[in-house]
């Protein structure tokens, strides 16, 4: 069969890698050299890896992030996480299907004592924060450890392909996450003081003060660090809901990690459930990789997210339901449809408000925790430990570069090595990019209407202001003591006004600026649009469907012209010719046909109860609820009871829907919480005795 | 609720629970009280599960033959599913001096009709055919022997125990053992005060802080061992195997698998590691993957799940402390249990409940009573811990 892959987009370009062959179930597929199991086995079609020991349902993808184990697949007769362990030629995978069997071992294997590490400071997690840290110790001439347990740095950074918020000077405003991830990852190898290591997890924690990392996939290494700085990032929260563990319902972040990192086409005719700045913007990256997006769902009234975010998805087409919920996933052994409904102010489903679309994938975007078990240990176990980025608190991946430079910088002055202060705006900075979106303000629209001129759609109070930085004659402003305020156009002093460049239009990552010309025709102007789909999707003298920012749409109009802007790839800024008035109002251009999002005719109910609260043991939302109503308000006691949180993920996804269910019962803060332990993910036995390789 | 019991125990836990249901089964009105939030949460859910009766002294023996009774029928008598394995122990030797250890040890097992023998290579590895077969040298194998799942049997207990009446207080310090009129009159709790005439101190290690008589001193010392559970596999293990081979860094180390498929292990830690600390170290899991993959080698690539660490309240002898305070009547002690409160808990129970009963005890009963008396010498040590 055609492997299913992204074959053109529009930001990232296709690696031509080389290929390998290994086997699944015995017969012969094709993979990308280097990539994850799960990525070639998603690429050639598979969705179910194995079945569950307990119950025999289909088993998948999940987190694609090595957190969950329900990636496990057999490679060699041994169980990995297919999402971390790389294809490698000639070898063959086998579902899990059920309890794998232990391979024989005769001779008891050579083996090594645990190597100890002396570094003063160790930084866990290579993304944002991490990085940024890294790079002011760098500076400083700190002597540090970055460990990272991707193939690549970068953390999140590598997912995503919009461009960033906030400012130029302080996080790279307007650069895209992937390029931000490169250039940070140059600026650290100037430093030779900074150690990295990747494919490199942190295990454990103890109370010893010591830090269990497994290098390099394979050997065992104790750290005992001056200085321990956890930024480690978030993990996406689960939901519970009839059918949640199908293959097919999976995090936004483990798509962005198929499409966009591994440039696998992970589905066909997905649904999104969440509307904060994580749902929106993958719902974005889908389409961008020609997948299409039936619709997203928000349980408030408001989506989260940053307006600029939602935006660009309905004017490209993709509605979004407020007050929704999802009801189920549907399907036998994948997702084949969703049913979703409206729900009240008390976030209950209105009957006969149910709606289903055939979809083949169901993303849950519903909000991040963060992965701060590290911190929180070291922290009870006395030690010198600082965090940053989402690991300290779930803000933009642009707060997190700051906030990583900030600790950075404190770890070097706590350390004696820098006496510098750190400037005090720094702080202020840090916090204005970690801002919840503000209000939506009135724009100026006075000077619409004559010559040329630039539209803001923008209207949300948001950290950012790149279009400020880049207009050559500062004719855009936003208010310099505050950058969540909106943008203003303003003529100078000189009576200078907008010559229609288009810098402001490339740069602005919620491409929400337009340009309107009414030089050449003041009746029917042309609005330059800023397009980041491939350019296949439109032709010169074509019609497209231009829509306004709410997606509305407000007519077919010509196409004249198609540029590319800068040498990159990435954004096209195409030429339609709309009537005056409409004019300034176009802010898209349609890419989905509406057809993908409407709803199928007969609405499907599921009758089964399972809805699943611990994945890896199979533990139904039914059972636990019964158990609190019993009485129970001891997570420890209710793993004891349900085996809940006992699984290889260790408690990772379940405890956070438990501790929802523990709210809903009236025990919002009176309930005991799960004695955490080690370790972080599961090694083998031989890694801690120090077998050596064959 | 009434504030008026005959009996409150103190501990929730691997002896509290079967004693409270033993007392409870008898007509006493019980009250169970626990610092902790649910019950189990002190050493209880940090065993690992394995019970046997072949142990080297008769008392030890005897609780152990009828708790291993209790453990093994508990599904067909109460329902509940504690994934029993009558899997037995097996203790390999590769060196000649454990072999005679083992062999003389069954000398003095051997009148209480213990079901346990040496076993050659062939027939050792015939039970665990994945031993390490470089130098074996057979090895001594239980079949009687067991283990189940602390965790459900922990359960099993506590609701058998509600059911059939028993009340418990969870989060709940004791504070005092009132005394009226010579003997025990009340338990004052931080949250209350609970009337019983008779008070069973099952406390584990933390049994020496509840109102001892000043001229009594429990000999308690807790030690803590690490412990852990790796992710499930197709079942290749049938017993309990014991490796006592002592290391510079550590005594013996056990482990099993269980009936979900993991394999739950342990190590001694020596010299020992005293006090109550809890938290987990990061020399457990070097120091016990070498030795248990050095005894089956297979093990190599099996992948840890997770690590905890609990508390064995020894004594110097290594033997638990059972039998009433002299000098504060109604006060019982039933402490010092060494790690293996949850093997022998039932039998303690019950051998308990025919004390407050005031019945009139067997022989055998009097001679467990004289090894695990709390006013012994403390100076035997045990041959096999």
């Amino acid at each position: 069969m055609e492997e299913l892959r992204v074959r053109s987009h529009p930001v990232l370009s296709v690696p031509d890698r080389e290929r390998v062959r290994f086997y699944w179930k015995g017969m012969a597929v094709k993979a990308r050299g280097g990539e994850m199991i799960s990525s070639a086995l998603f690429a050639n079609g598979v969705r179910v890896f194995g079945h569950h020991q307990k119950d025999d349902a289909p088993v998948g993808m999940f987190c694609a992030n090595g957190q969950c184990s329900q990636c496990l697949v057999l490679m060699d007769g041994i169980p990995v996480k297919s999402c971390m362990t790389p294809v490698e030629e000639g070898i063959h995978v086998e579902p899990m299907d059920g309890l794998p069997e232990l391979p024989k071992i005769r001779e008891v294997p050579e083996s090594r004592k645990t190597e100890k590490i002396e570094v003063p400071v160790l930084i866990l997690g290579g993304g944002p924060a991490g990085m940024s840290a890294a790079l002011e110790l760098g500076k400083a001439g700190v002597r540090c450890l970055l460990i990272d347990d991707k193939q690549d740095l970068g953390g999140k950074l590598v997912l995503q392909t919009h461009r960033f918020f906030g400012s130029i000077e302080a996080v790279y405003a307007g650069t895209r996450g992937i390029d931000i991830a490169k250039i940070l990852e140059n600026d650290l190898e100037e430093f030779s003081c900074v150690e990295v290591w990747t494919n490199s997890t942190a295990l454990a924690v103890f109370s010893d003060n010591k830090v269990g990392i497994l290098k390099d996939g394979k050997n065992y290494v104790l750290s005992e660090p001056e200085i321990l700085l956890v930024t480690t990032g978030a993990r996406e929260k689960s939901l519970v809901f009839k059918g949640n563990t199908l293959p097919g319902v999976y995090g936004a972040g483990a798509f962005q990690t198929l499409v966009n990192r591994d440039l696998v086409e992970a589905s066909e005719r997905l649904f999104i459930v969440g509307g904060g700045n994580v749902g929106l913007i993958v719902g974005y990256h889908a389409l961008q990789a020609g997948i299409e997006v039936v619709g997203l769902i928000e349980a408030m009234t408001e989506c989260g997210g940053y307006a600029v975010h939602r935006d660009k998805l309905v004017r490209s087409g993709v509605p979004v339901y407020t007050s929704h919920t999802i009801v189920s996933a549907n399907g036998t052994d994948r997702v084949d449809s969703v049913t979703i409904a409206q729900i009240d102010s008390d976030l209950n489903v209105v009957p006969g408000t149910e709606k289903t679309f055939a979809c083949d994938t169901i993303l849950i975007a519903v909000g991040l925790d963060p992965v701060d078990e590290f911190y929180l240990k070291a922290k009870e176990y006395g030690m010198k430990v600082f965090a940053a980025g989402d690991a300290e608190e779930i803000a933009e991946a642009s707060a997190a570069m700051f906030s990583g430079r900030i600790r950075g910088l404190e770890i070097a002055r706590t350390l004696g090595v820098s006496s510098g202060s750190i400037p005090e705006d720094w702080y202020e900075t840090m916090n204005i990019l970690k801002s919840q979106p503000g209000p939506v303000r009135e724009l100026d629209d006075s000077y619409y209407g004559k010559g040329v001129y630039p539209v803001f759609h923008c209207d949300q109070e948001i950290p950012c202001n790149p279009c400020t930085s880049v207009c050559p004659f500062n004719l855009i402003t936003i208010d310099p003591g505050d950058i969540m305020k909106v943008p203003e156009y303003r003529e100078n002093e000189q009576g200078k006004g907008c010559t229609g460049c288009g810098k402001c239009l490339v740069i602005c990552p919620g491409l929400a600026i337009t340009i309107v010309d009414g030089r050449k025709d003041t009746e029917f102007p042309t609005v330059s649009i800023p397009f980041e789909f491939s350019e296949e999707r439109l032709e010169a003298g074509s019609l497209v469907t231009a829509l306004d920012q709410e997606g509305t749409a407000l007519g077919d109009f010509p196409v004249l012209a198609i540029r590319k802007a800068g040498k990159r790839k990435g954004t096209w800024i195409v030429k339609i010719q709309v009537p005056r008035g409409t004019s300034d109002r176009a802010a898209g251009i349609r890419v989905q046909d509406p057809e993908v999002t409407v709803p199928l005719d007969e609405p499907i109910s599921r009758i089964t109860d399972d809805t699943i609260v611990c994945r890896c043991e199979r533990v139904t939302a039914g059972e636990v609820r019964s158990h609190i109503r019993e009485g129970m308000t001891d997570m420890n006691e209710i793993k004891a009871a349900t085996r809940s949180g006992m699984g290889s993920c260790g408690g990772k996804t379940c405890t956070p829907i438990i501790e929802r269910l523990l709210a809903e019962e009236g025990h919002r803060d009176d309930y005991t919480e799960n004695v955490k332990r080690p370790l972080f993910v599961e090694v083998p036995l031989g890694v801690f005795a120090g077998v050596k390789d064959k | 609720m009434s504030n008026t019991y005959d009996v409150a125990v103190i501990g929730a836990g691997s002896v509290g629970v079967p004693t409270a249901l033993a007392l409870k089964r008898k007509g006493f009105s019980t009250l169970v009280i626990d610092k902790f939030s649910s019950p189990g949460q002190g050493s209880n859910k940090a065993a690992i599960g394995g019970v046997r009766a072949t142990h080297s002294d008769p008392a030890k023996i005897r609780l152990g033959l009828r708790s291993l009774e209790i453990f093994s029928t508990w599904k067909e008598t109460y329902g509940h599913d504690i994934e029993w394995t009558t899997g037995g122990y097996a203790f390999p030797a590769y060196e000649e001096k454990d072999k005679d250890v083992f062999q003389k040890l069954l000398e003095i097992q051997r009148p209480y009709n213990l079901n346990i023998d040496w076993l050659s290579k062939r027939e050792l590895l015939d039970v665990v055919p994945d031993l390490n077969r470089r130098d074996l040298l057979g090895g001594t194998f239980s079949p009687e022997d067991g283990h189940c799942s602390t965790l459900l049997a922990s359960r099993a207990f506590y609701d058998q125990a509600k059911q059939e009446g028993v009340q418990f207080r969870f989060s709940e310090r004791v504070e005092e053992i009132k005394k009226e009129n010579g003997r025990v009159s009340a338990v004052k709790t931080d949250k209350g005060t609970y009337r019983c005439s008779t008070v069973i101190n099952a406390g584990g290690a933390w049994a020496d802080s509840f109102s001892l008589p000043s001229e009594y001193r429990l000999p308690l010392l807790p030690e803590s061992h690490e412990a852990g559970i790796t992710e499930p596999v197709g079942h290749f293990l049938g017993p309990m195997v014991v490796d006592m081979r002592r290391n510079s860094r550590s005594s013996n180390i056990y482990f099993f698998q269980i009936e979900a498929g993991q394999i739950v292990f342990c190590l001694t830690p020596d010299p020992p590691v005293s006090g109550l600390d809890r938290r987990e170290t990061s020399d457990f899991l070097p120091l016990v993957a070498g030795r248990m993959i050095a005894l089956i080698p297979s093990l190599a690539s099996i992948r840890v799940r997770r690590t905890w660490r609990g508390i064995y309240p020894m004594t110097p002898d290594g033997s638990p402390v059972i039998g009433w305070i002299e000098d504060f009547p109604g006060y019982f002690l039933a402490g010092g249990m060494c790690g293996q409160g949850f093997m022998l808990g039932p039998g303690i129970g019950e051998l308990i409940t025919r004390m407050a009963a005031e019945e009139e005890l067997s022989r055998e009963d009097r001679e467990i009573l004289k090894i695990l008396s709390p006013y012994r010498d403390f100076k035997k040590p045990e041959v096999l811990e």
